[in-house]
């Protein structure tokens, strides 16, 4: 197939970018999405133009490199799947496709399509671990967790950090990361002991990054490769309105 | 090159504890005066970093991803291995230990895989802690199961997301230590070179690949968590980002490298569809566990329909071959009976190359929603990347490069051949032998990183004390500005070819010579044909834009330059190992009915390189391989 592919360039992080209007021929429909860019660079190496900077790494839709803003939607128009899994049967021929770096205050633009997420890292190192020494662990058994908790904090783990709840946000809160990250470790009992410090911990890290604040909208859920559920939203609110409460009273 | 293993005396099941106890300690003050560095933030180095940083030590993490969170081993999916016996079918230490070995095809060393087993166990617990959320039966407590190469259900796993679940885990950890200052991580920050004074690690040099900018760091010791090197291929399972750069680099200083013929081909991968394809997808493993692999009796029905052939036509050639492991025999003979039955043109999807694995028993037995729940999302990826509905259709997949066996070599201690230098996870050679078996590759990774170098590390340096030297040192500065030369002159490369058309070659001619099935005159070929492309490279490579920035056109060059050097190493490898172990099959050497045969009386050994320098042979030497607890046998899954 045949695509018109208006793509932003921006040379770094302080430069003002503008989108660059590329025509590509040939394009299989088998390919990913990144493949056809893949296509493309080759194509603008022969015309002497530098290539398409964007991230991507293990492109099975895990390791949360990939991003691009896709005609408006944050890894494109297919549910549950991330720009890497995105395959060009989802286009049709003599498409104009609009290509964006995922678009927030705390994501500041590297180059082109690229974005620094390291304020994801800082939420994480707020709170997001329990705190248990190499070699300190009793057996794998000597806790049961209910089947059904144990899931709930699996279904909530599976969040692979990639930002587009925060690309999709009119505010560009972090919300549905931080709460599936909290909501993960709080509801299991391994994690209880550091509920409230962790939640309030991984909170403020969130504010102290500049993303906005929840609305409750829900792009953010239906933007997610993974389908984390607003659910672990509430359940943070909750959590730390306790913590909070709690922490007036001590 | 001195290959000396330092196995520690005793009886097999007392070596670690012995080697533990009579290892030197560092005392916790003096812990805070060492500096070492960790490359890589996978399931070694991440598991690493964090441990060593809780110890007290300072630490200097090092990955290339954007986050610490998005080293390859991420993708892992089935599960790791565990001796716990929770299910109470007879596993052991003893039984994971000898699965190992004999799932290596007798290439492994004896007492590191029976450490492996031993804190197979430790590992399980301190991730259950961690709060990996591992599957669990309805009593609240952990469920396994079973995998291929092992007749016992030990696999402990979280969905078909296992790599993932760990790696956050460790991820986890690490951030608790960089928050807590122990360790300081550098993201977006490539090796590209090893510092060594007397033969000594003492440093790195890396580039910031957001800025450009290539900097010197110092330390007591280096820690090469750097992966495997399966893109030497070009379509692997690995992440588009994984290298042999630093390894290699490493390999040119000095450290030897072990058996780098030894490769893993998955045999559940999504067959490749076309010309464009910049990657392979793995199909979880475990799908086995309830898949029927076949084709068709007839080639004339391997363009039909799957659902119009009839029982009778099928031949569900893994059941037929290995009776009593059927569709769980481990990855190379699996590997090798799908091409072999696409070589005889029963091969079935595009270009005939890929088998059918039938989901439609388990379903009318169990149920969809079983199955669903299972691996659900397995069949959504396939689905997304094939268009074709697996709970309707059988899947189609075809063997893939996956895993590499093959890496630094190492002593029992995880050292290189450069004192102050160690390899852990897939980047050593050590546990796998010629083959690694399903869900080992995750328990080695965590192993050598909490449990293992915690201990070694502290004896090397309390031997050696140490002793960091100045990032201005006149031996940093050498190796500095050797790496800037390196990298203007790729930038400057004015050709007309770019770095990935050389990649693509460079992974056919790797996939024809060196790939499944090799043998005498087309690894030769393959040599010669690697040699040409490296020259062509030399001259034609056309790297746009500057050495200042984010630049992928440059970091790809430069991982490729190394490859086409690591490609030759690994055909020559292949070649001189004249007999077929493991994923290793040399054509020369099978029975009549196509099994691969050993040679042990002139192979049991590991094989070892040194580098002479760029155009020089490099040198084989090796590690005699001694078995005093299992006995070498012919590897039977019949």
């Amino acid at each position: 197939m045949k695509l018109i592919l208006k793509i932003w360039r921006q040379d770094g992080p302080q430069d003002e970018g503008d989108f660059e209007i590329h025509q590509i021929d040939q394009v299989s429909e088998d390919s990913s999405f990144l493949e056809m860019l893949d296509q493309l660079n080759e194509q603008l190496l022969g015309e002497g133009i530098e290539p398409i900077l964007f991230d991507h790494d293990c492109r099975e839709g895990i390791c949360g490199t990939c991003s691009l803003t896709i005609n408006g939607l944050p890894h494109g128009p297919e549910n549950s799947t991330t720009t890497c899994q995105l395959h060009m049967r989802k286009f049709s021929d003599g498409d104009t496709i609009t290509i964006e770096p995922f678009r927030a205050r705390a994501f500041p633009v590297v180059r082109d399509l690229v974005v620094d997420r390291s304020a994801f890292d800082r939420i994480t190192q707020a709170g997001g671990f329990i705190t248990v020494r190499t070699g300190s662990a009793p057996d794998g058994n000597a806790l049961p967790v209910p089947k059904d908790d144990s899931d709930l904090a699996m279904d909530a783990a599976a969040c692979i950090g990639c930002g587009a709840c925060v690309a999709s946000c009119k505010n560009a809160s972090a919300m549905l990361f931080t709460s599936a990250k909290a909501g993960h470790l709080n509801l299991l009992p391994q994690g209880k002991a550091e509920k409230d410090k962790r939640v309030l911990a991984m909170v403020s890290a969130m504010d102290g990054a500049g993303f906005g604040n929840c609305r409750n909208y829900g792009e953010c859920s239906a933007a997610c490769p993974k389908d984390i559920s607003l659910d672990y939203i509430a359940k943070l609110n909750r959590d730390h309105a306790k913590a909070k409460i709690k922490k007036i009273f001590s | 090159m001195n290959l000396d293993s330092q196995i520690p005396e005793g009886p097999l099941s007392e070596k670690w504890d012995n080697h533990r106890f009579s290892s030197k300690l560092v005392n916790p003050a003096n812990k805070r005066k060492y500096r070492i560095i960790v490359v890589g933030s996978g399931l070694a180095g991440g598991s690493a970093a964090a441990t060593l940083g809780e110890l007290g030590y300072n630490v200097d993490c090092f990955c290339y991803q954007d986050s610490p969170r998005r080293a390859h081993s991420i993708a892992a999916q089935g599960g790791i291995n565990g001796a716990k016996n929770y299910q109470n079918d007879g596993d052991s230490i003893h039984r994971l230990f000898y699965d190992t070995v004999k799932g290596g095809d007798f290439r492994s060393r004896e007492a590191n895989v029976y450490r492996l087993a031993q804190v197979s166990t430790n590992i399980i617990d301190q991730c259950v802690a961690q709060g990996v959320p591992f599957a669990r039966e309805y009593g609240g407590l952990l469920a396994n199961r079973s995998f291929g190469g092992a007749q016992v259900s030990r696999t402990f796993y979280a969905r078909g997301q296992t790599g993932q679940q760990l790696l956050l885990g460790a991820y986890s950890a690490l951030s608790r230590q960089i928050a807590a200052g122990s360790v300081k991580m550098h993201t977006r920050s490539e090796m590209l070179d090893m510092v060594t004074v007397d033969g000594h690690a003492k440093g790195i040099i890396t580039r910031n690949l957001a800025t450009g900018e290539t900097k010197a760091w110092t330390a007591d010791a280096v820690l090469l968590c750097t992966g495997g090197y399966g893109n030497v291929y070009y379509l692997s399972t690995n992440a588009i980002g994984c290298n042999v750069t630093a390894t290699f680099r490493a390999h040119r200083k000095g450290a030897g490298f072990a058996n780098p013929c030894f490769t893993q081909i998955h045999p559940t991968c999504i067959p490749v569809a076309g010309d464009h394809q910049s990657k392979l997808t793995l199909m979880s493993e475990s799908l086995r566990n309830d898949g029927r692999v076949w084709v068709p009796k007839n080639s004339e029905d391997a363009g039909k329909n799957p659902n119009d052939i009839r029982e009778d036509d099928r031949d569900y050639y893994l059941e037929r071959k290995y009776p009593s492991f059927g569709n769980l025999a481990p990855r190379d003979i699996s590997s090798r009976s799908a091409k072999e039955a696409c070589d005889e043109g029963r091969g079935v999807g595009p270009g005939g190359r890929g088998v059918y694995l039938d989901f439609s028993d388990a379903i009318s037995r169990l149920g969809e929603d079983a199955i669903r729940e299972r691996y659900g999302n397995l069949f959504q990826m396939y689905e997304r990347i094939t268009g074709e509905n697996a709970y309707q259709r059988p899947m189609r997949i075809y063997p893939a490069i996956h895993y590499t066996m093959g890496g630094l070599w190492v002593d029992y201690n995880l050292m290189t051949t450069i004192p102050g230098c160690f390899a852990l996870g897939e980047a050593n050679f050590s546990d796998h032998g010629a083959n690694r078996l399903g869900a080992s590759a995750l328990m080695q990774g965590l192993s050598d990183g909490y449990f293992v170098i915690p201990y070694t590390i502290g004896d090397y340096l309390a031997k050696s004390g140490g002793g960091a030297i100045s990032p201005d040192a006149p031996e940093v500065k050498e190796v500095m500005e050797s790496v800037r030369q390196r990298v203007d002159q790729l930038v400057s490369a004015s050709g007309k070819r770019s770095s990935r058309s050389y990649h693509k070659k460079l992974g056919q001619i790797m996939w024809e010579y060196a790939g499944m099935a090799r043998n005498e005159s087309g690894l030769g070929k393959a040599i010669g044909e690697i040699q040409d492309l490296r020259e062509d490279f030399n001259k034609n490579l056309l790297v746009p834009g500057s050495g200042d920035n984010l630049n992928a056109e440059l970091e790809r060059a430069g991982r490729v330059r190394d490859f086409l050097d690591f490609g030759e190493l690994l055909c020559r490898d292949a070649l001189e190992r004249n007999e077929s172990c493991g994923g290793h099959f040399r054509e020369e050497h099978q029975t009549k009915e196509g099994e691969a045969t050993r040679d042990d009386e002139n192979f049991a050994h590991a094989a070892v390189w040194e580098h002479k320098g760029d155009g020089k042979i490099p040198i084989r030497h090796t590690e005699e391989l001694k078995y005093d607890n299992v006995k070498l046998a012919v590897r039977s899954y019949k």
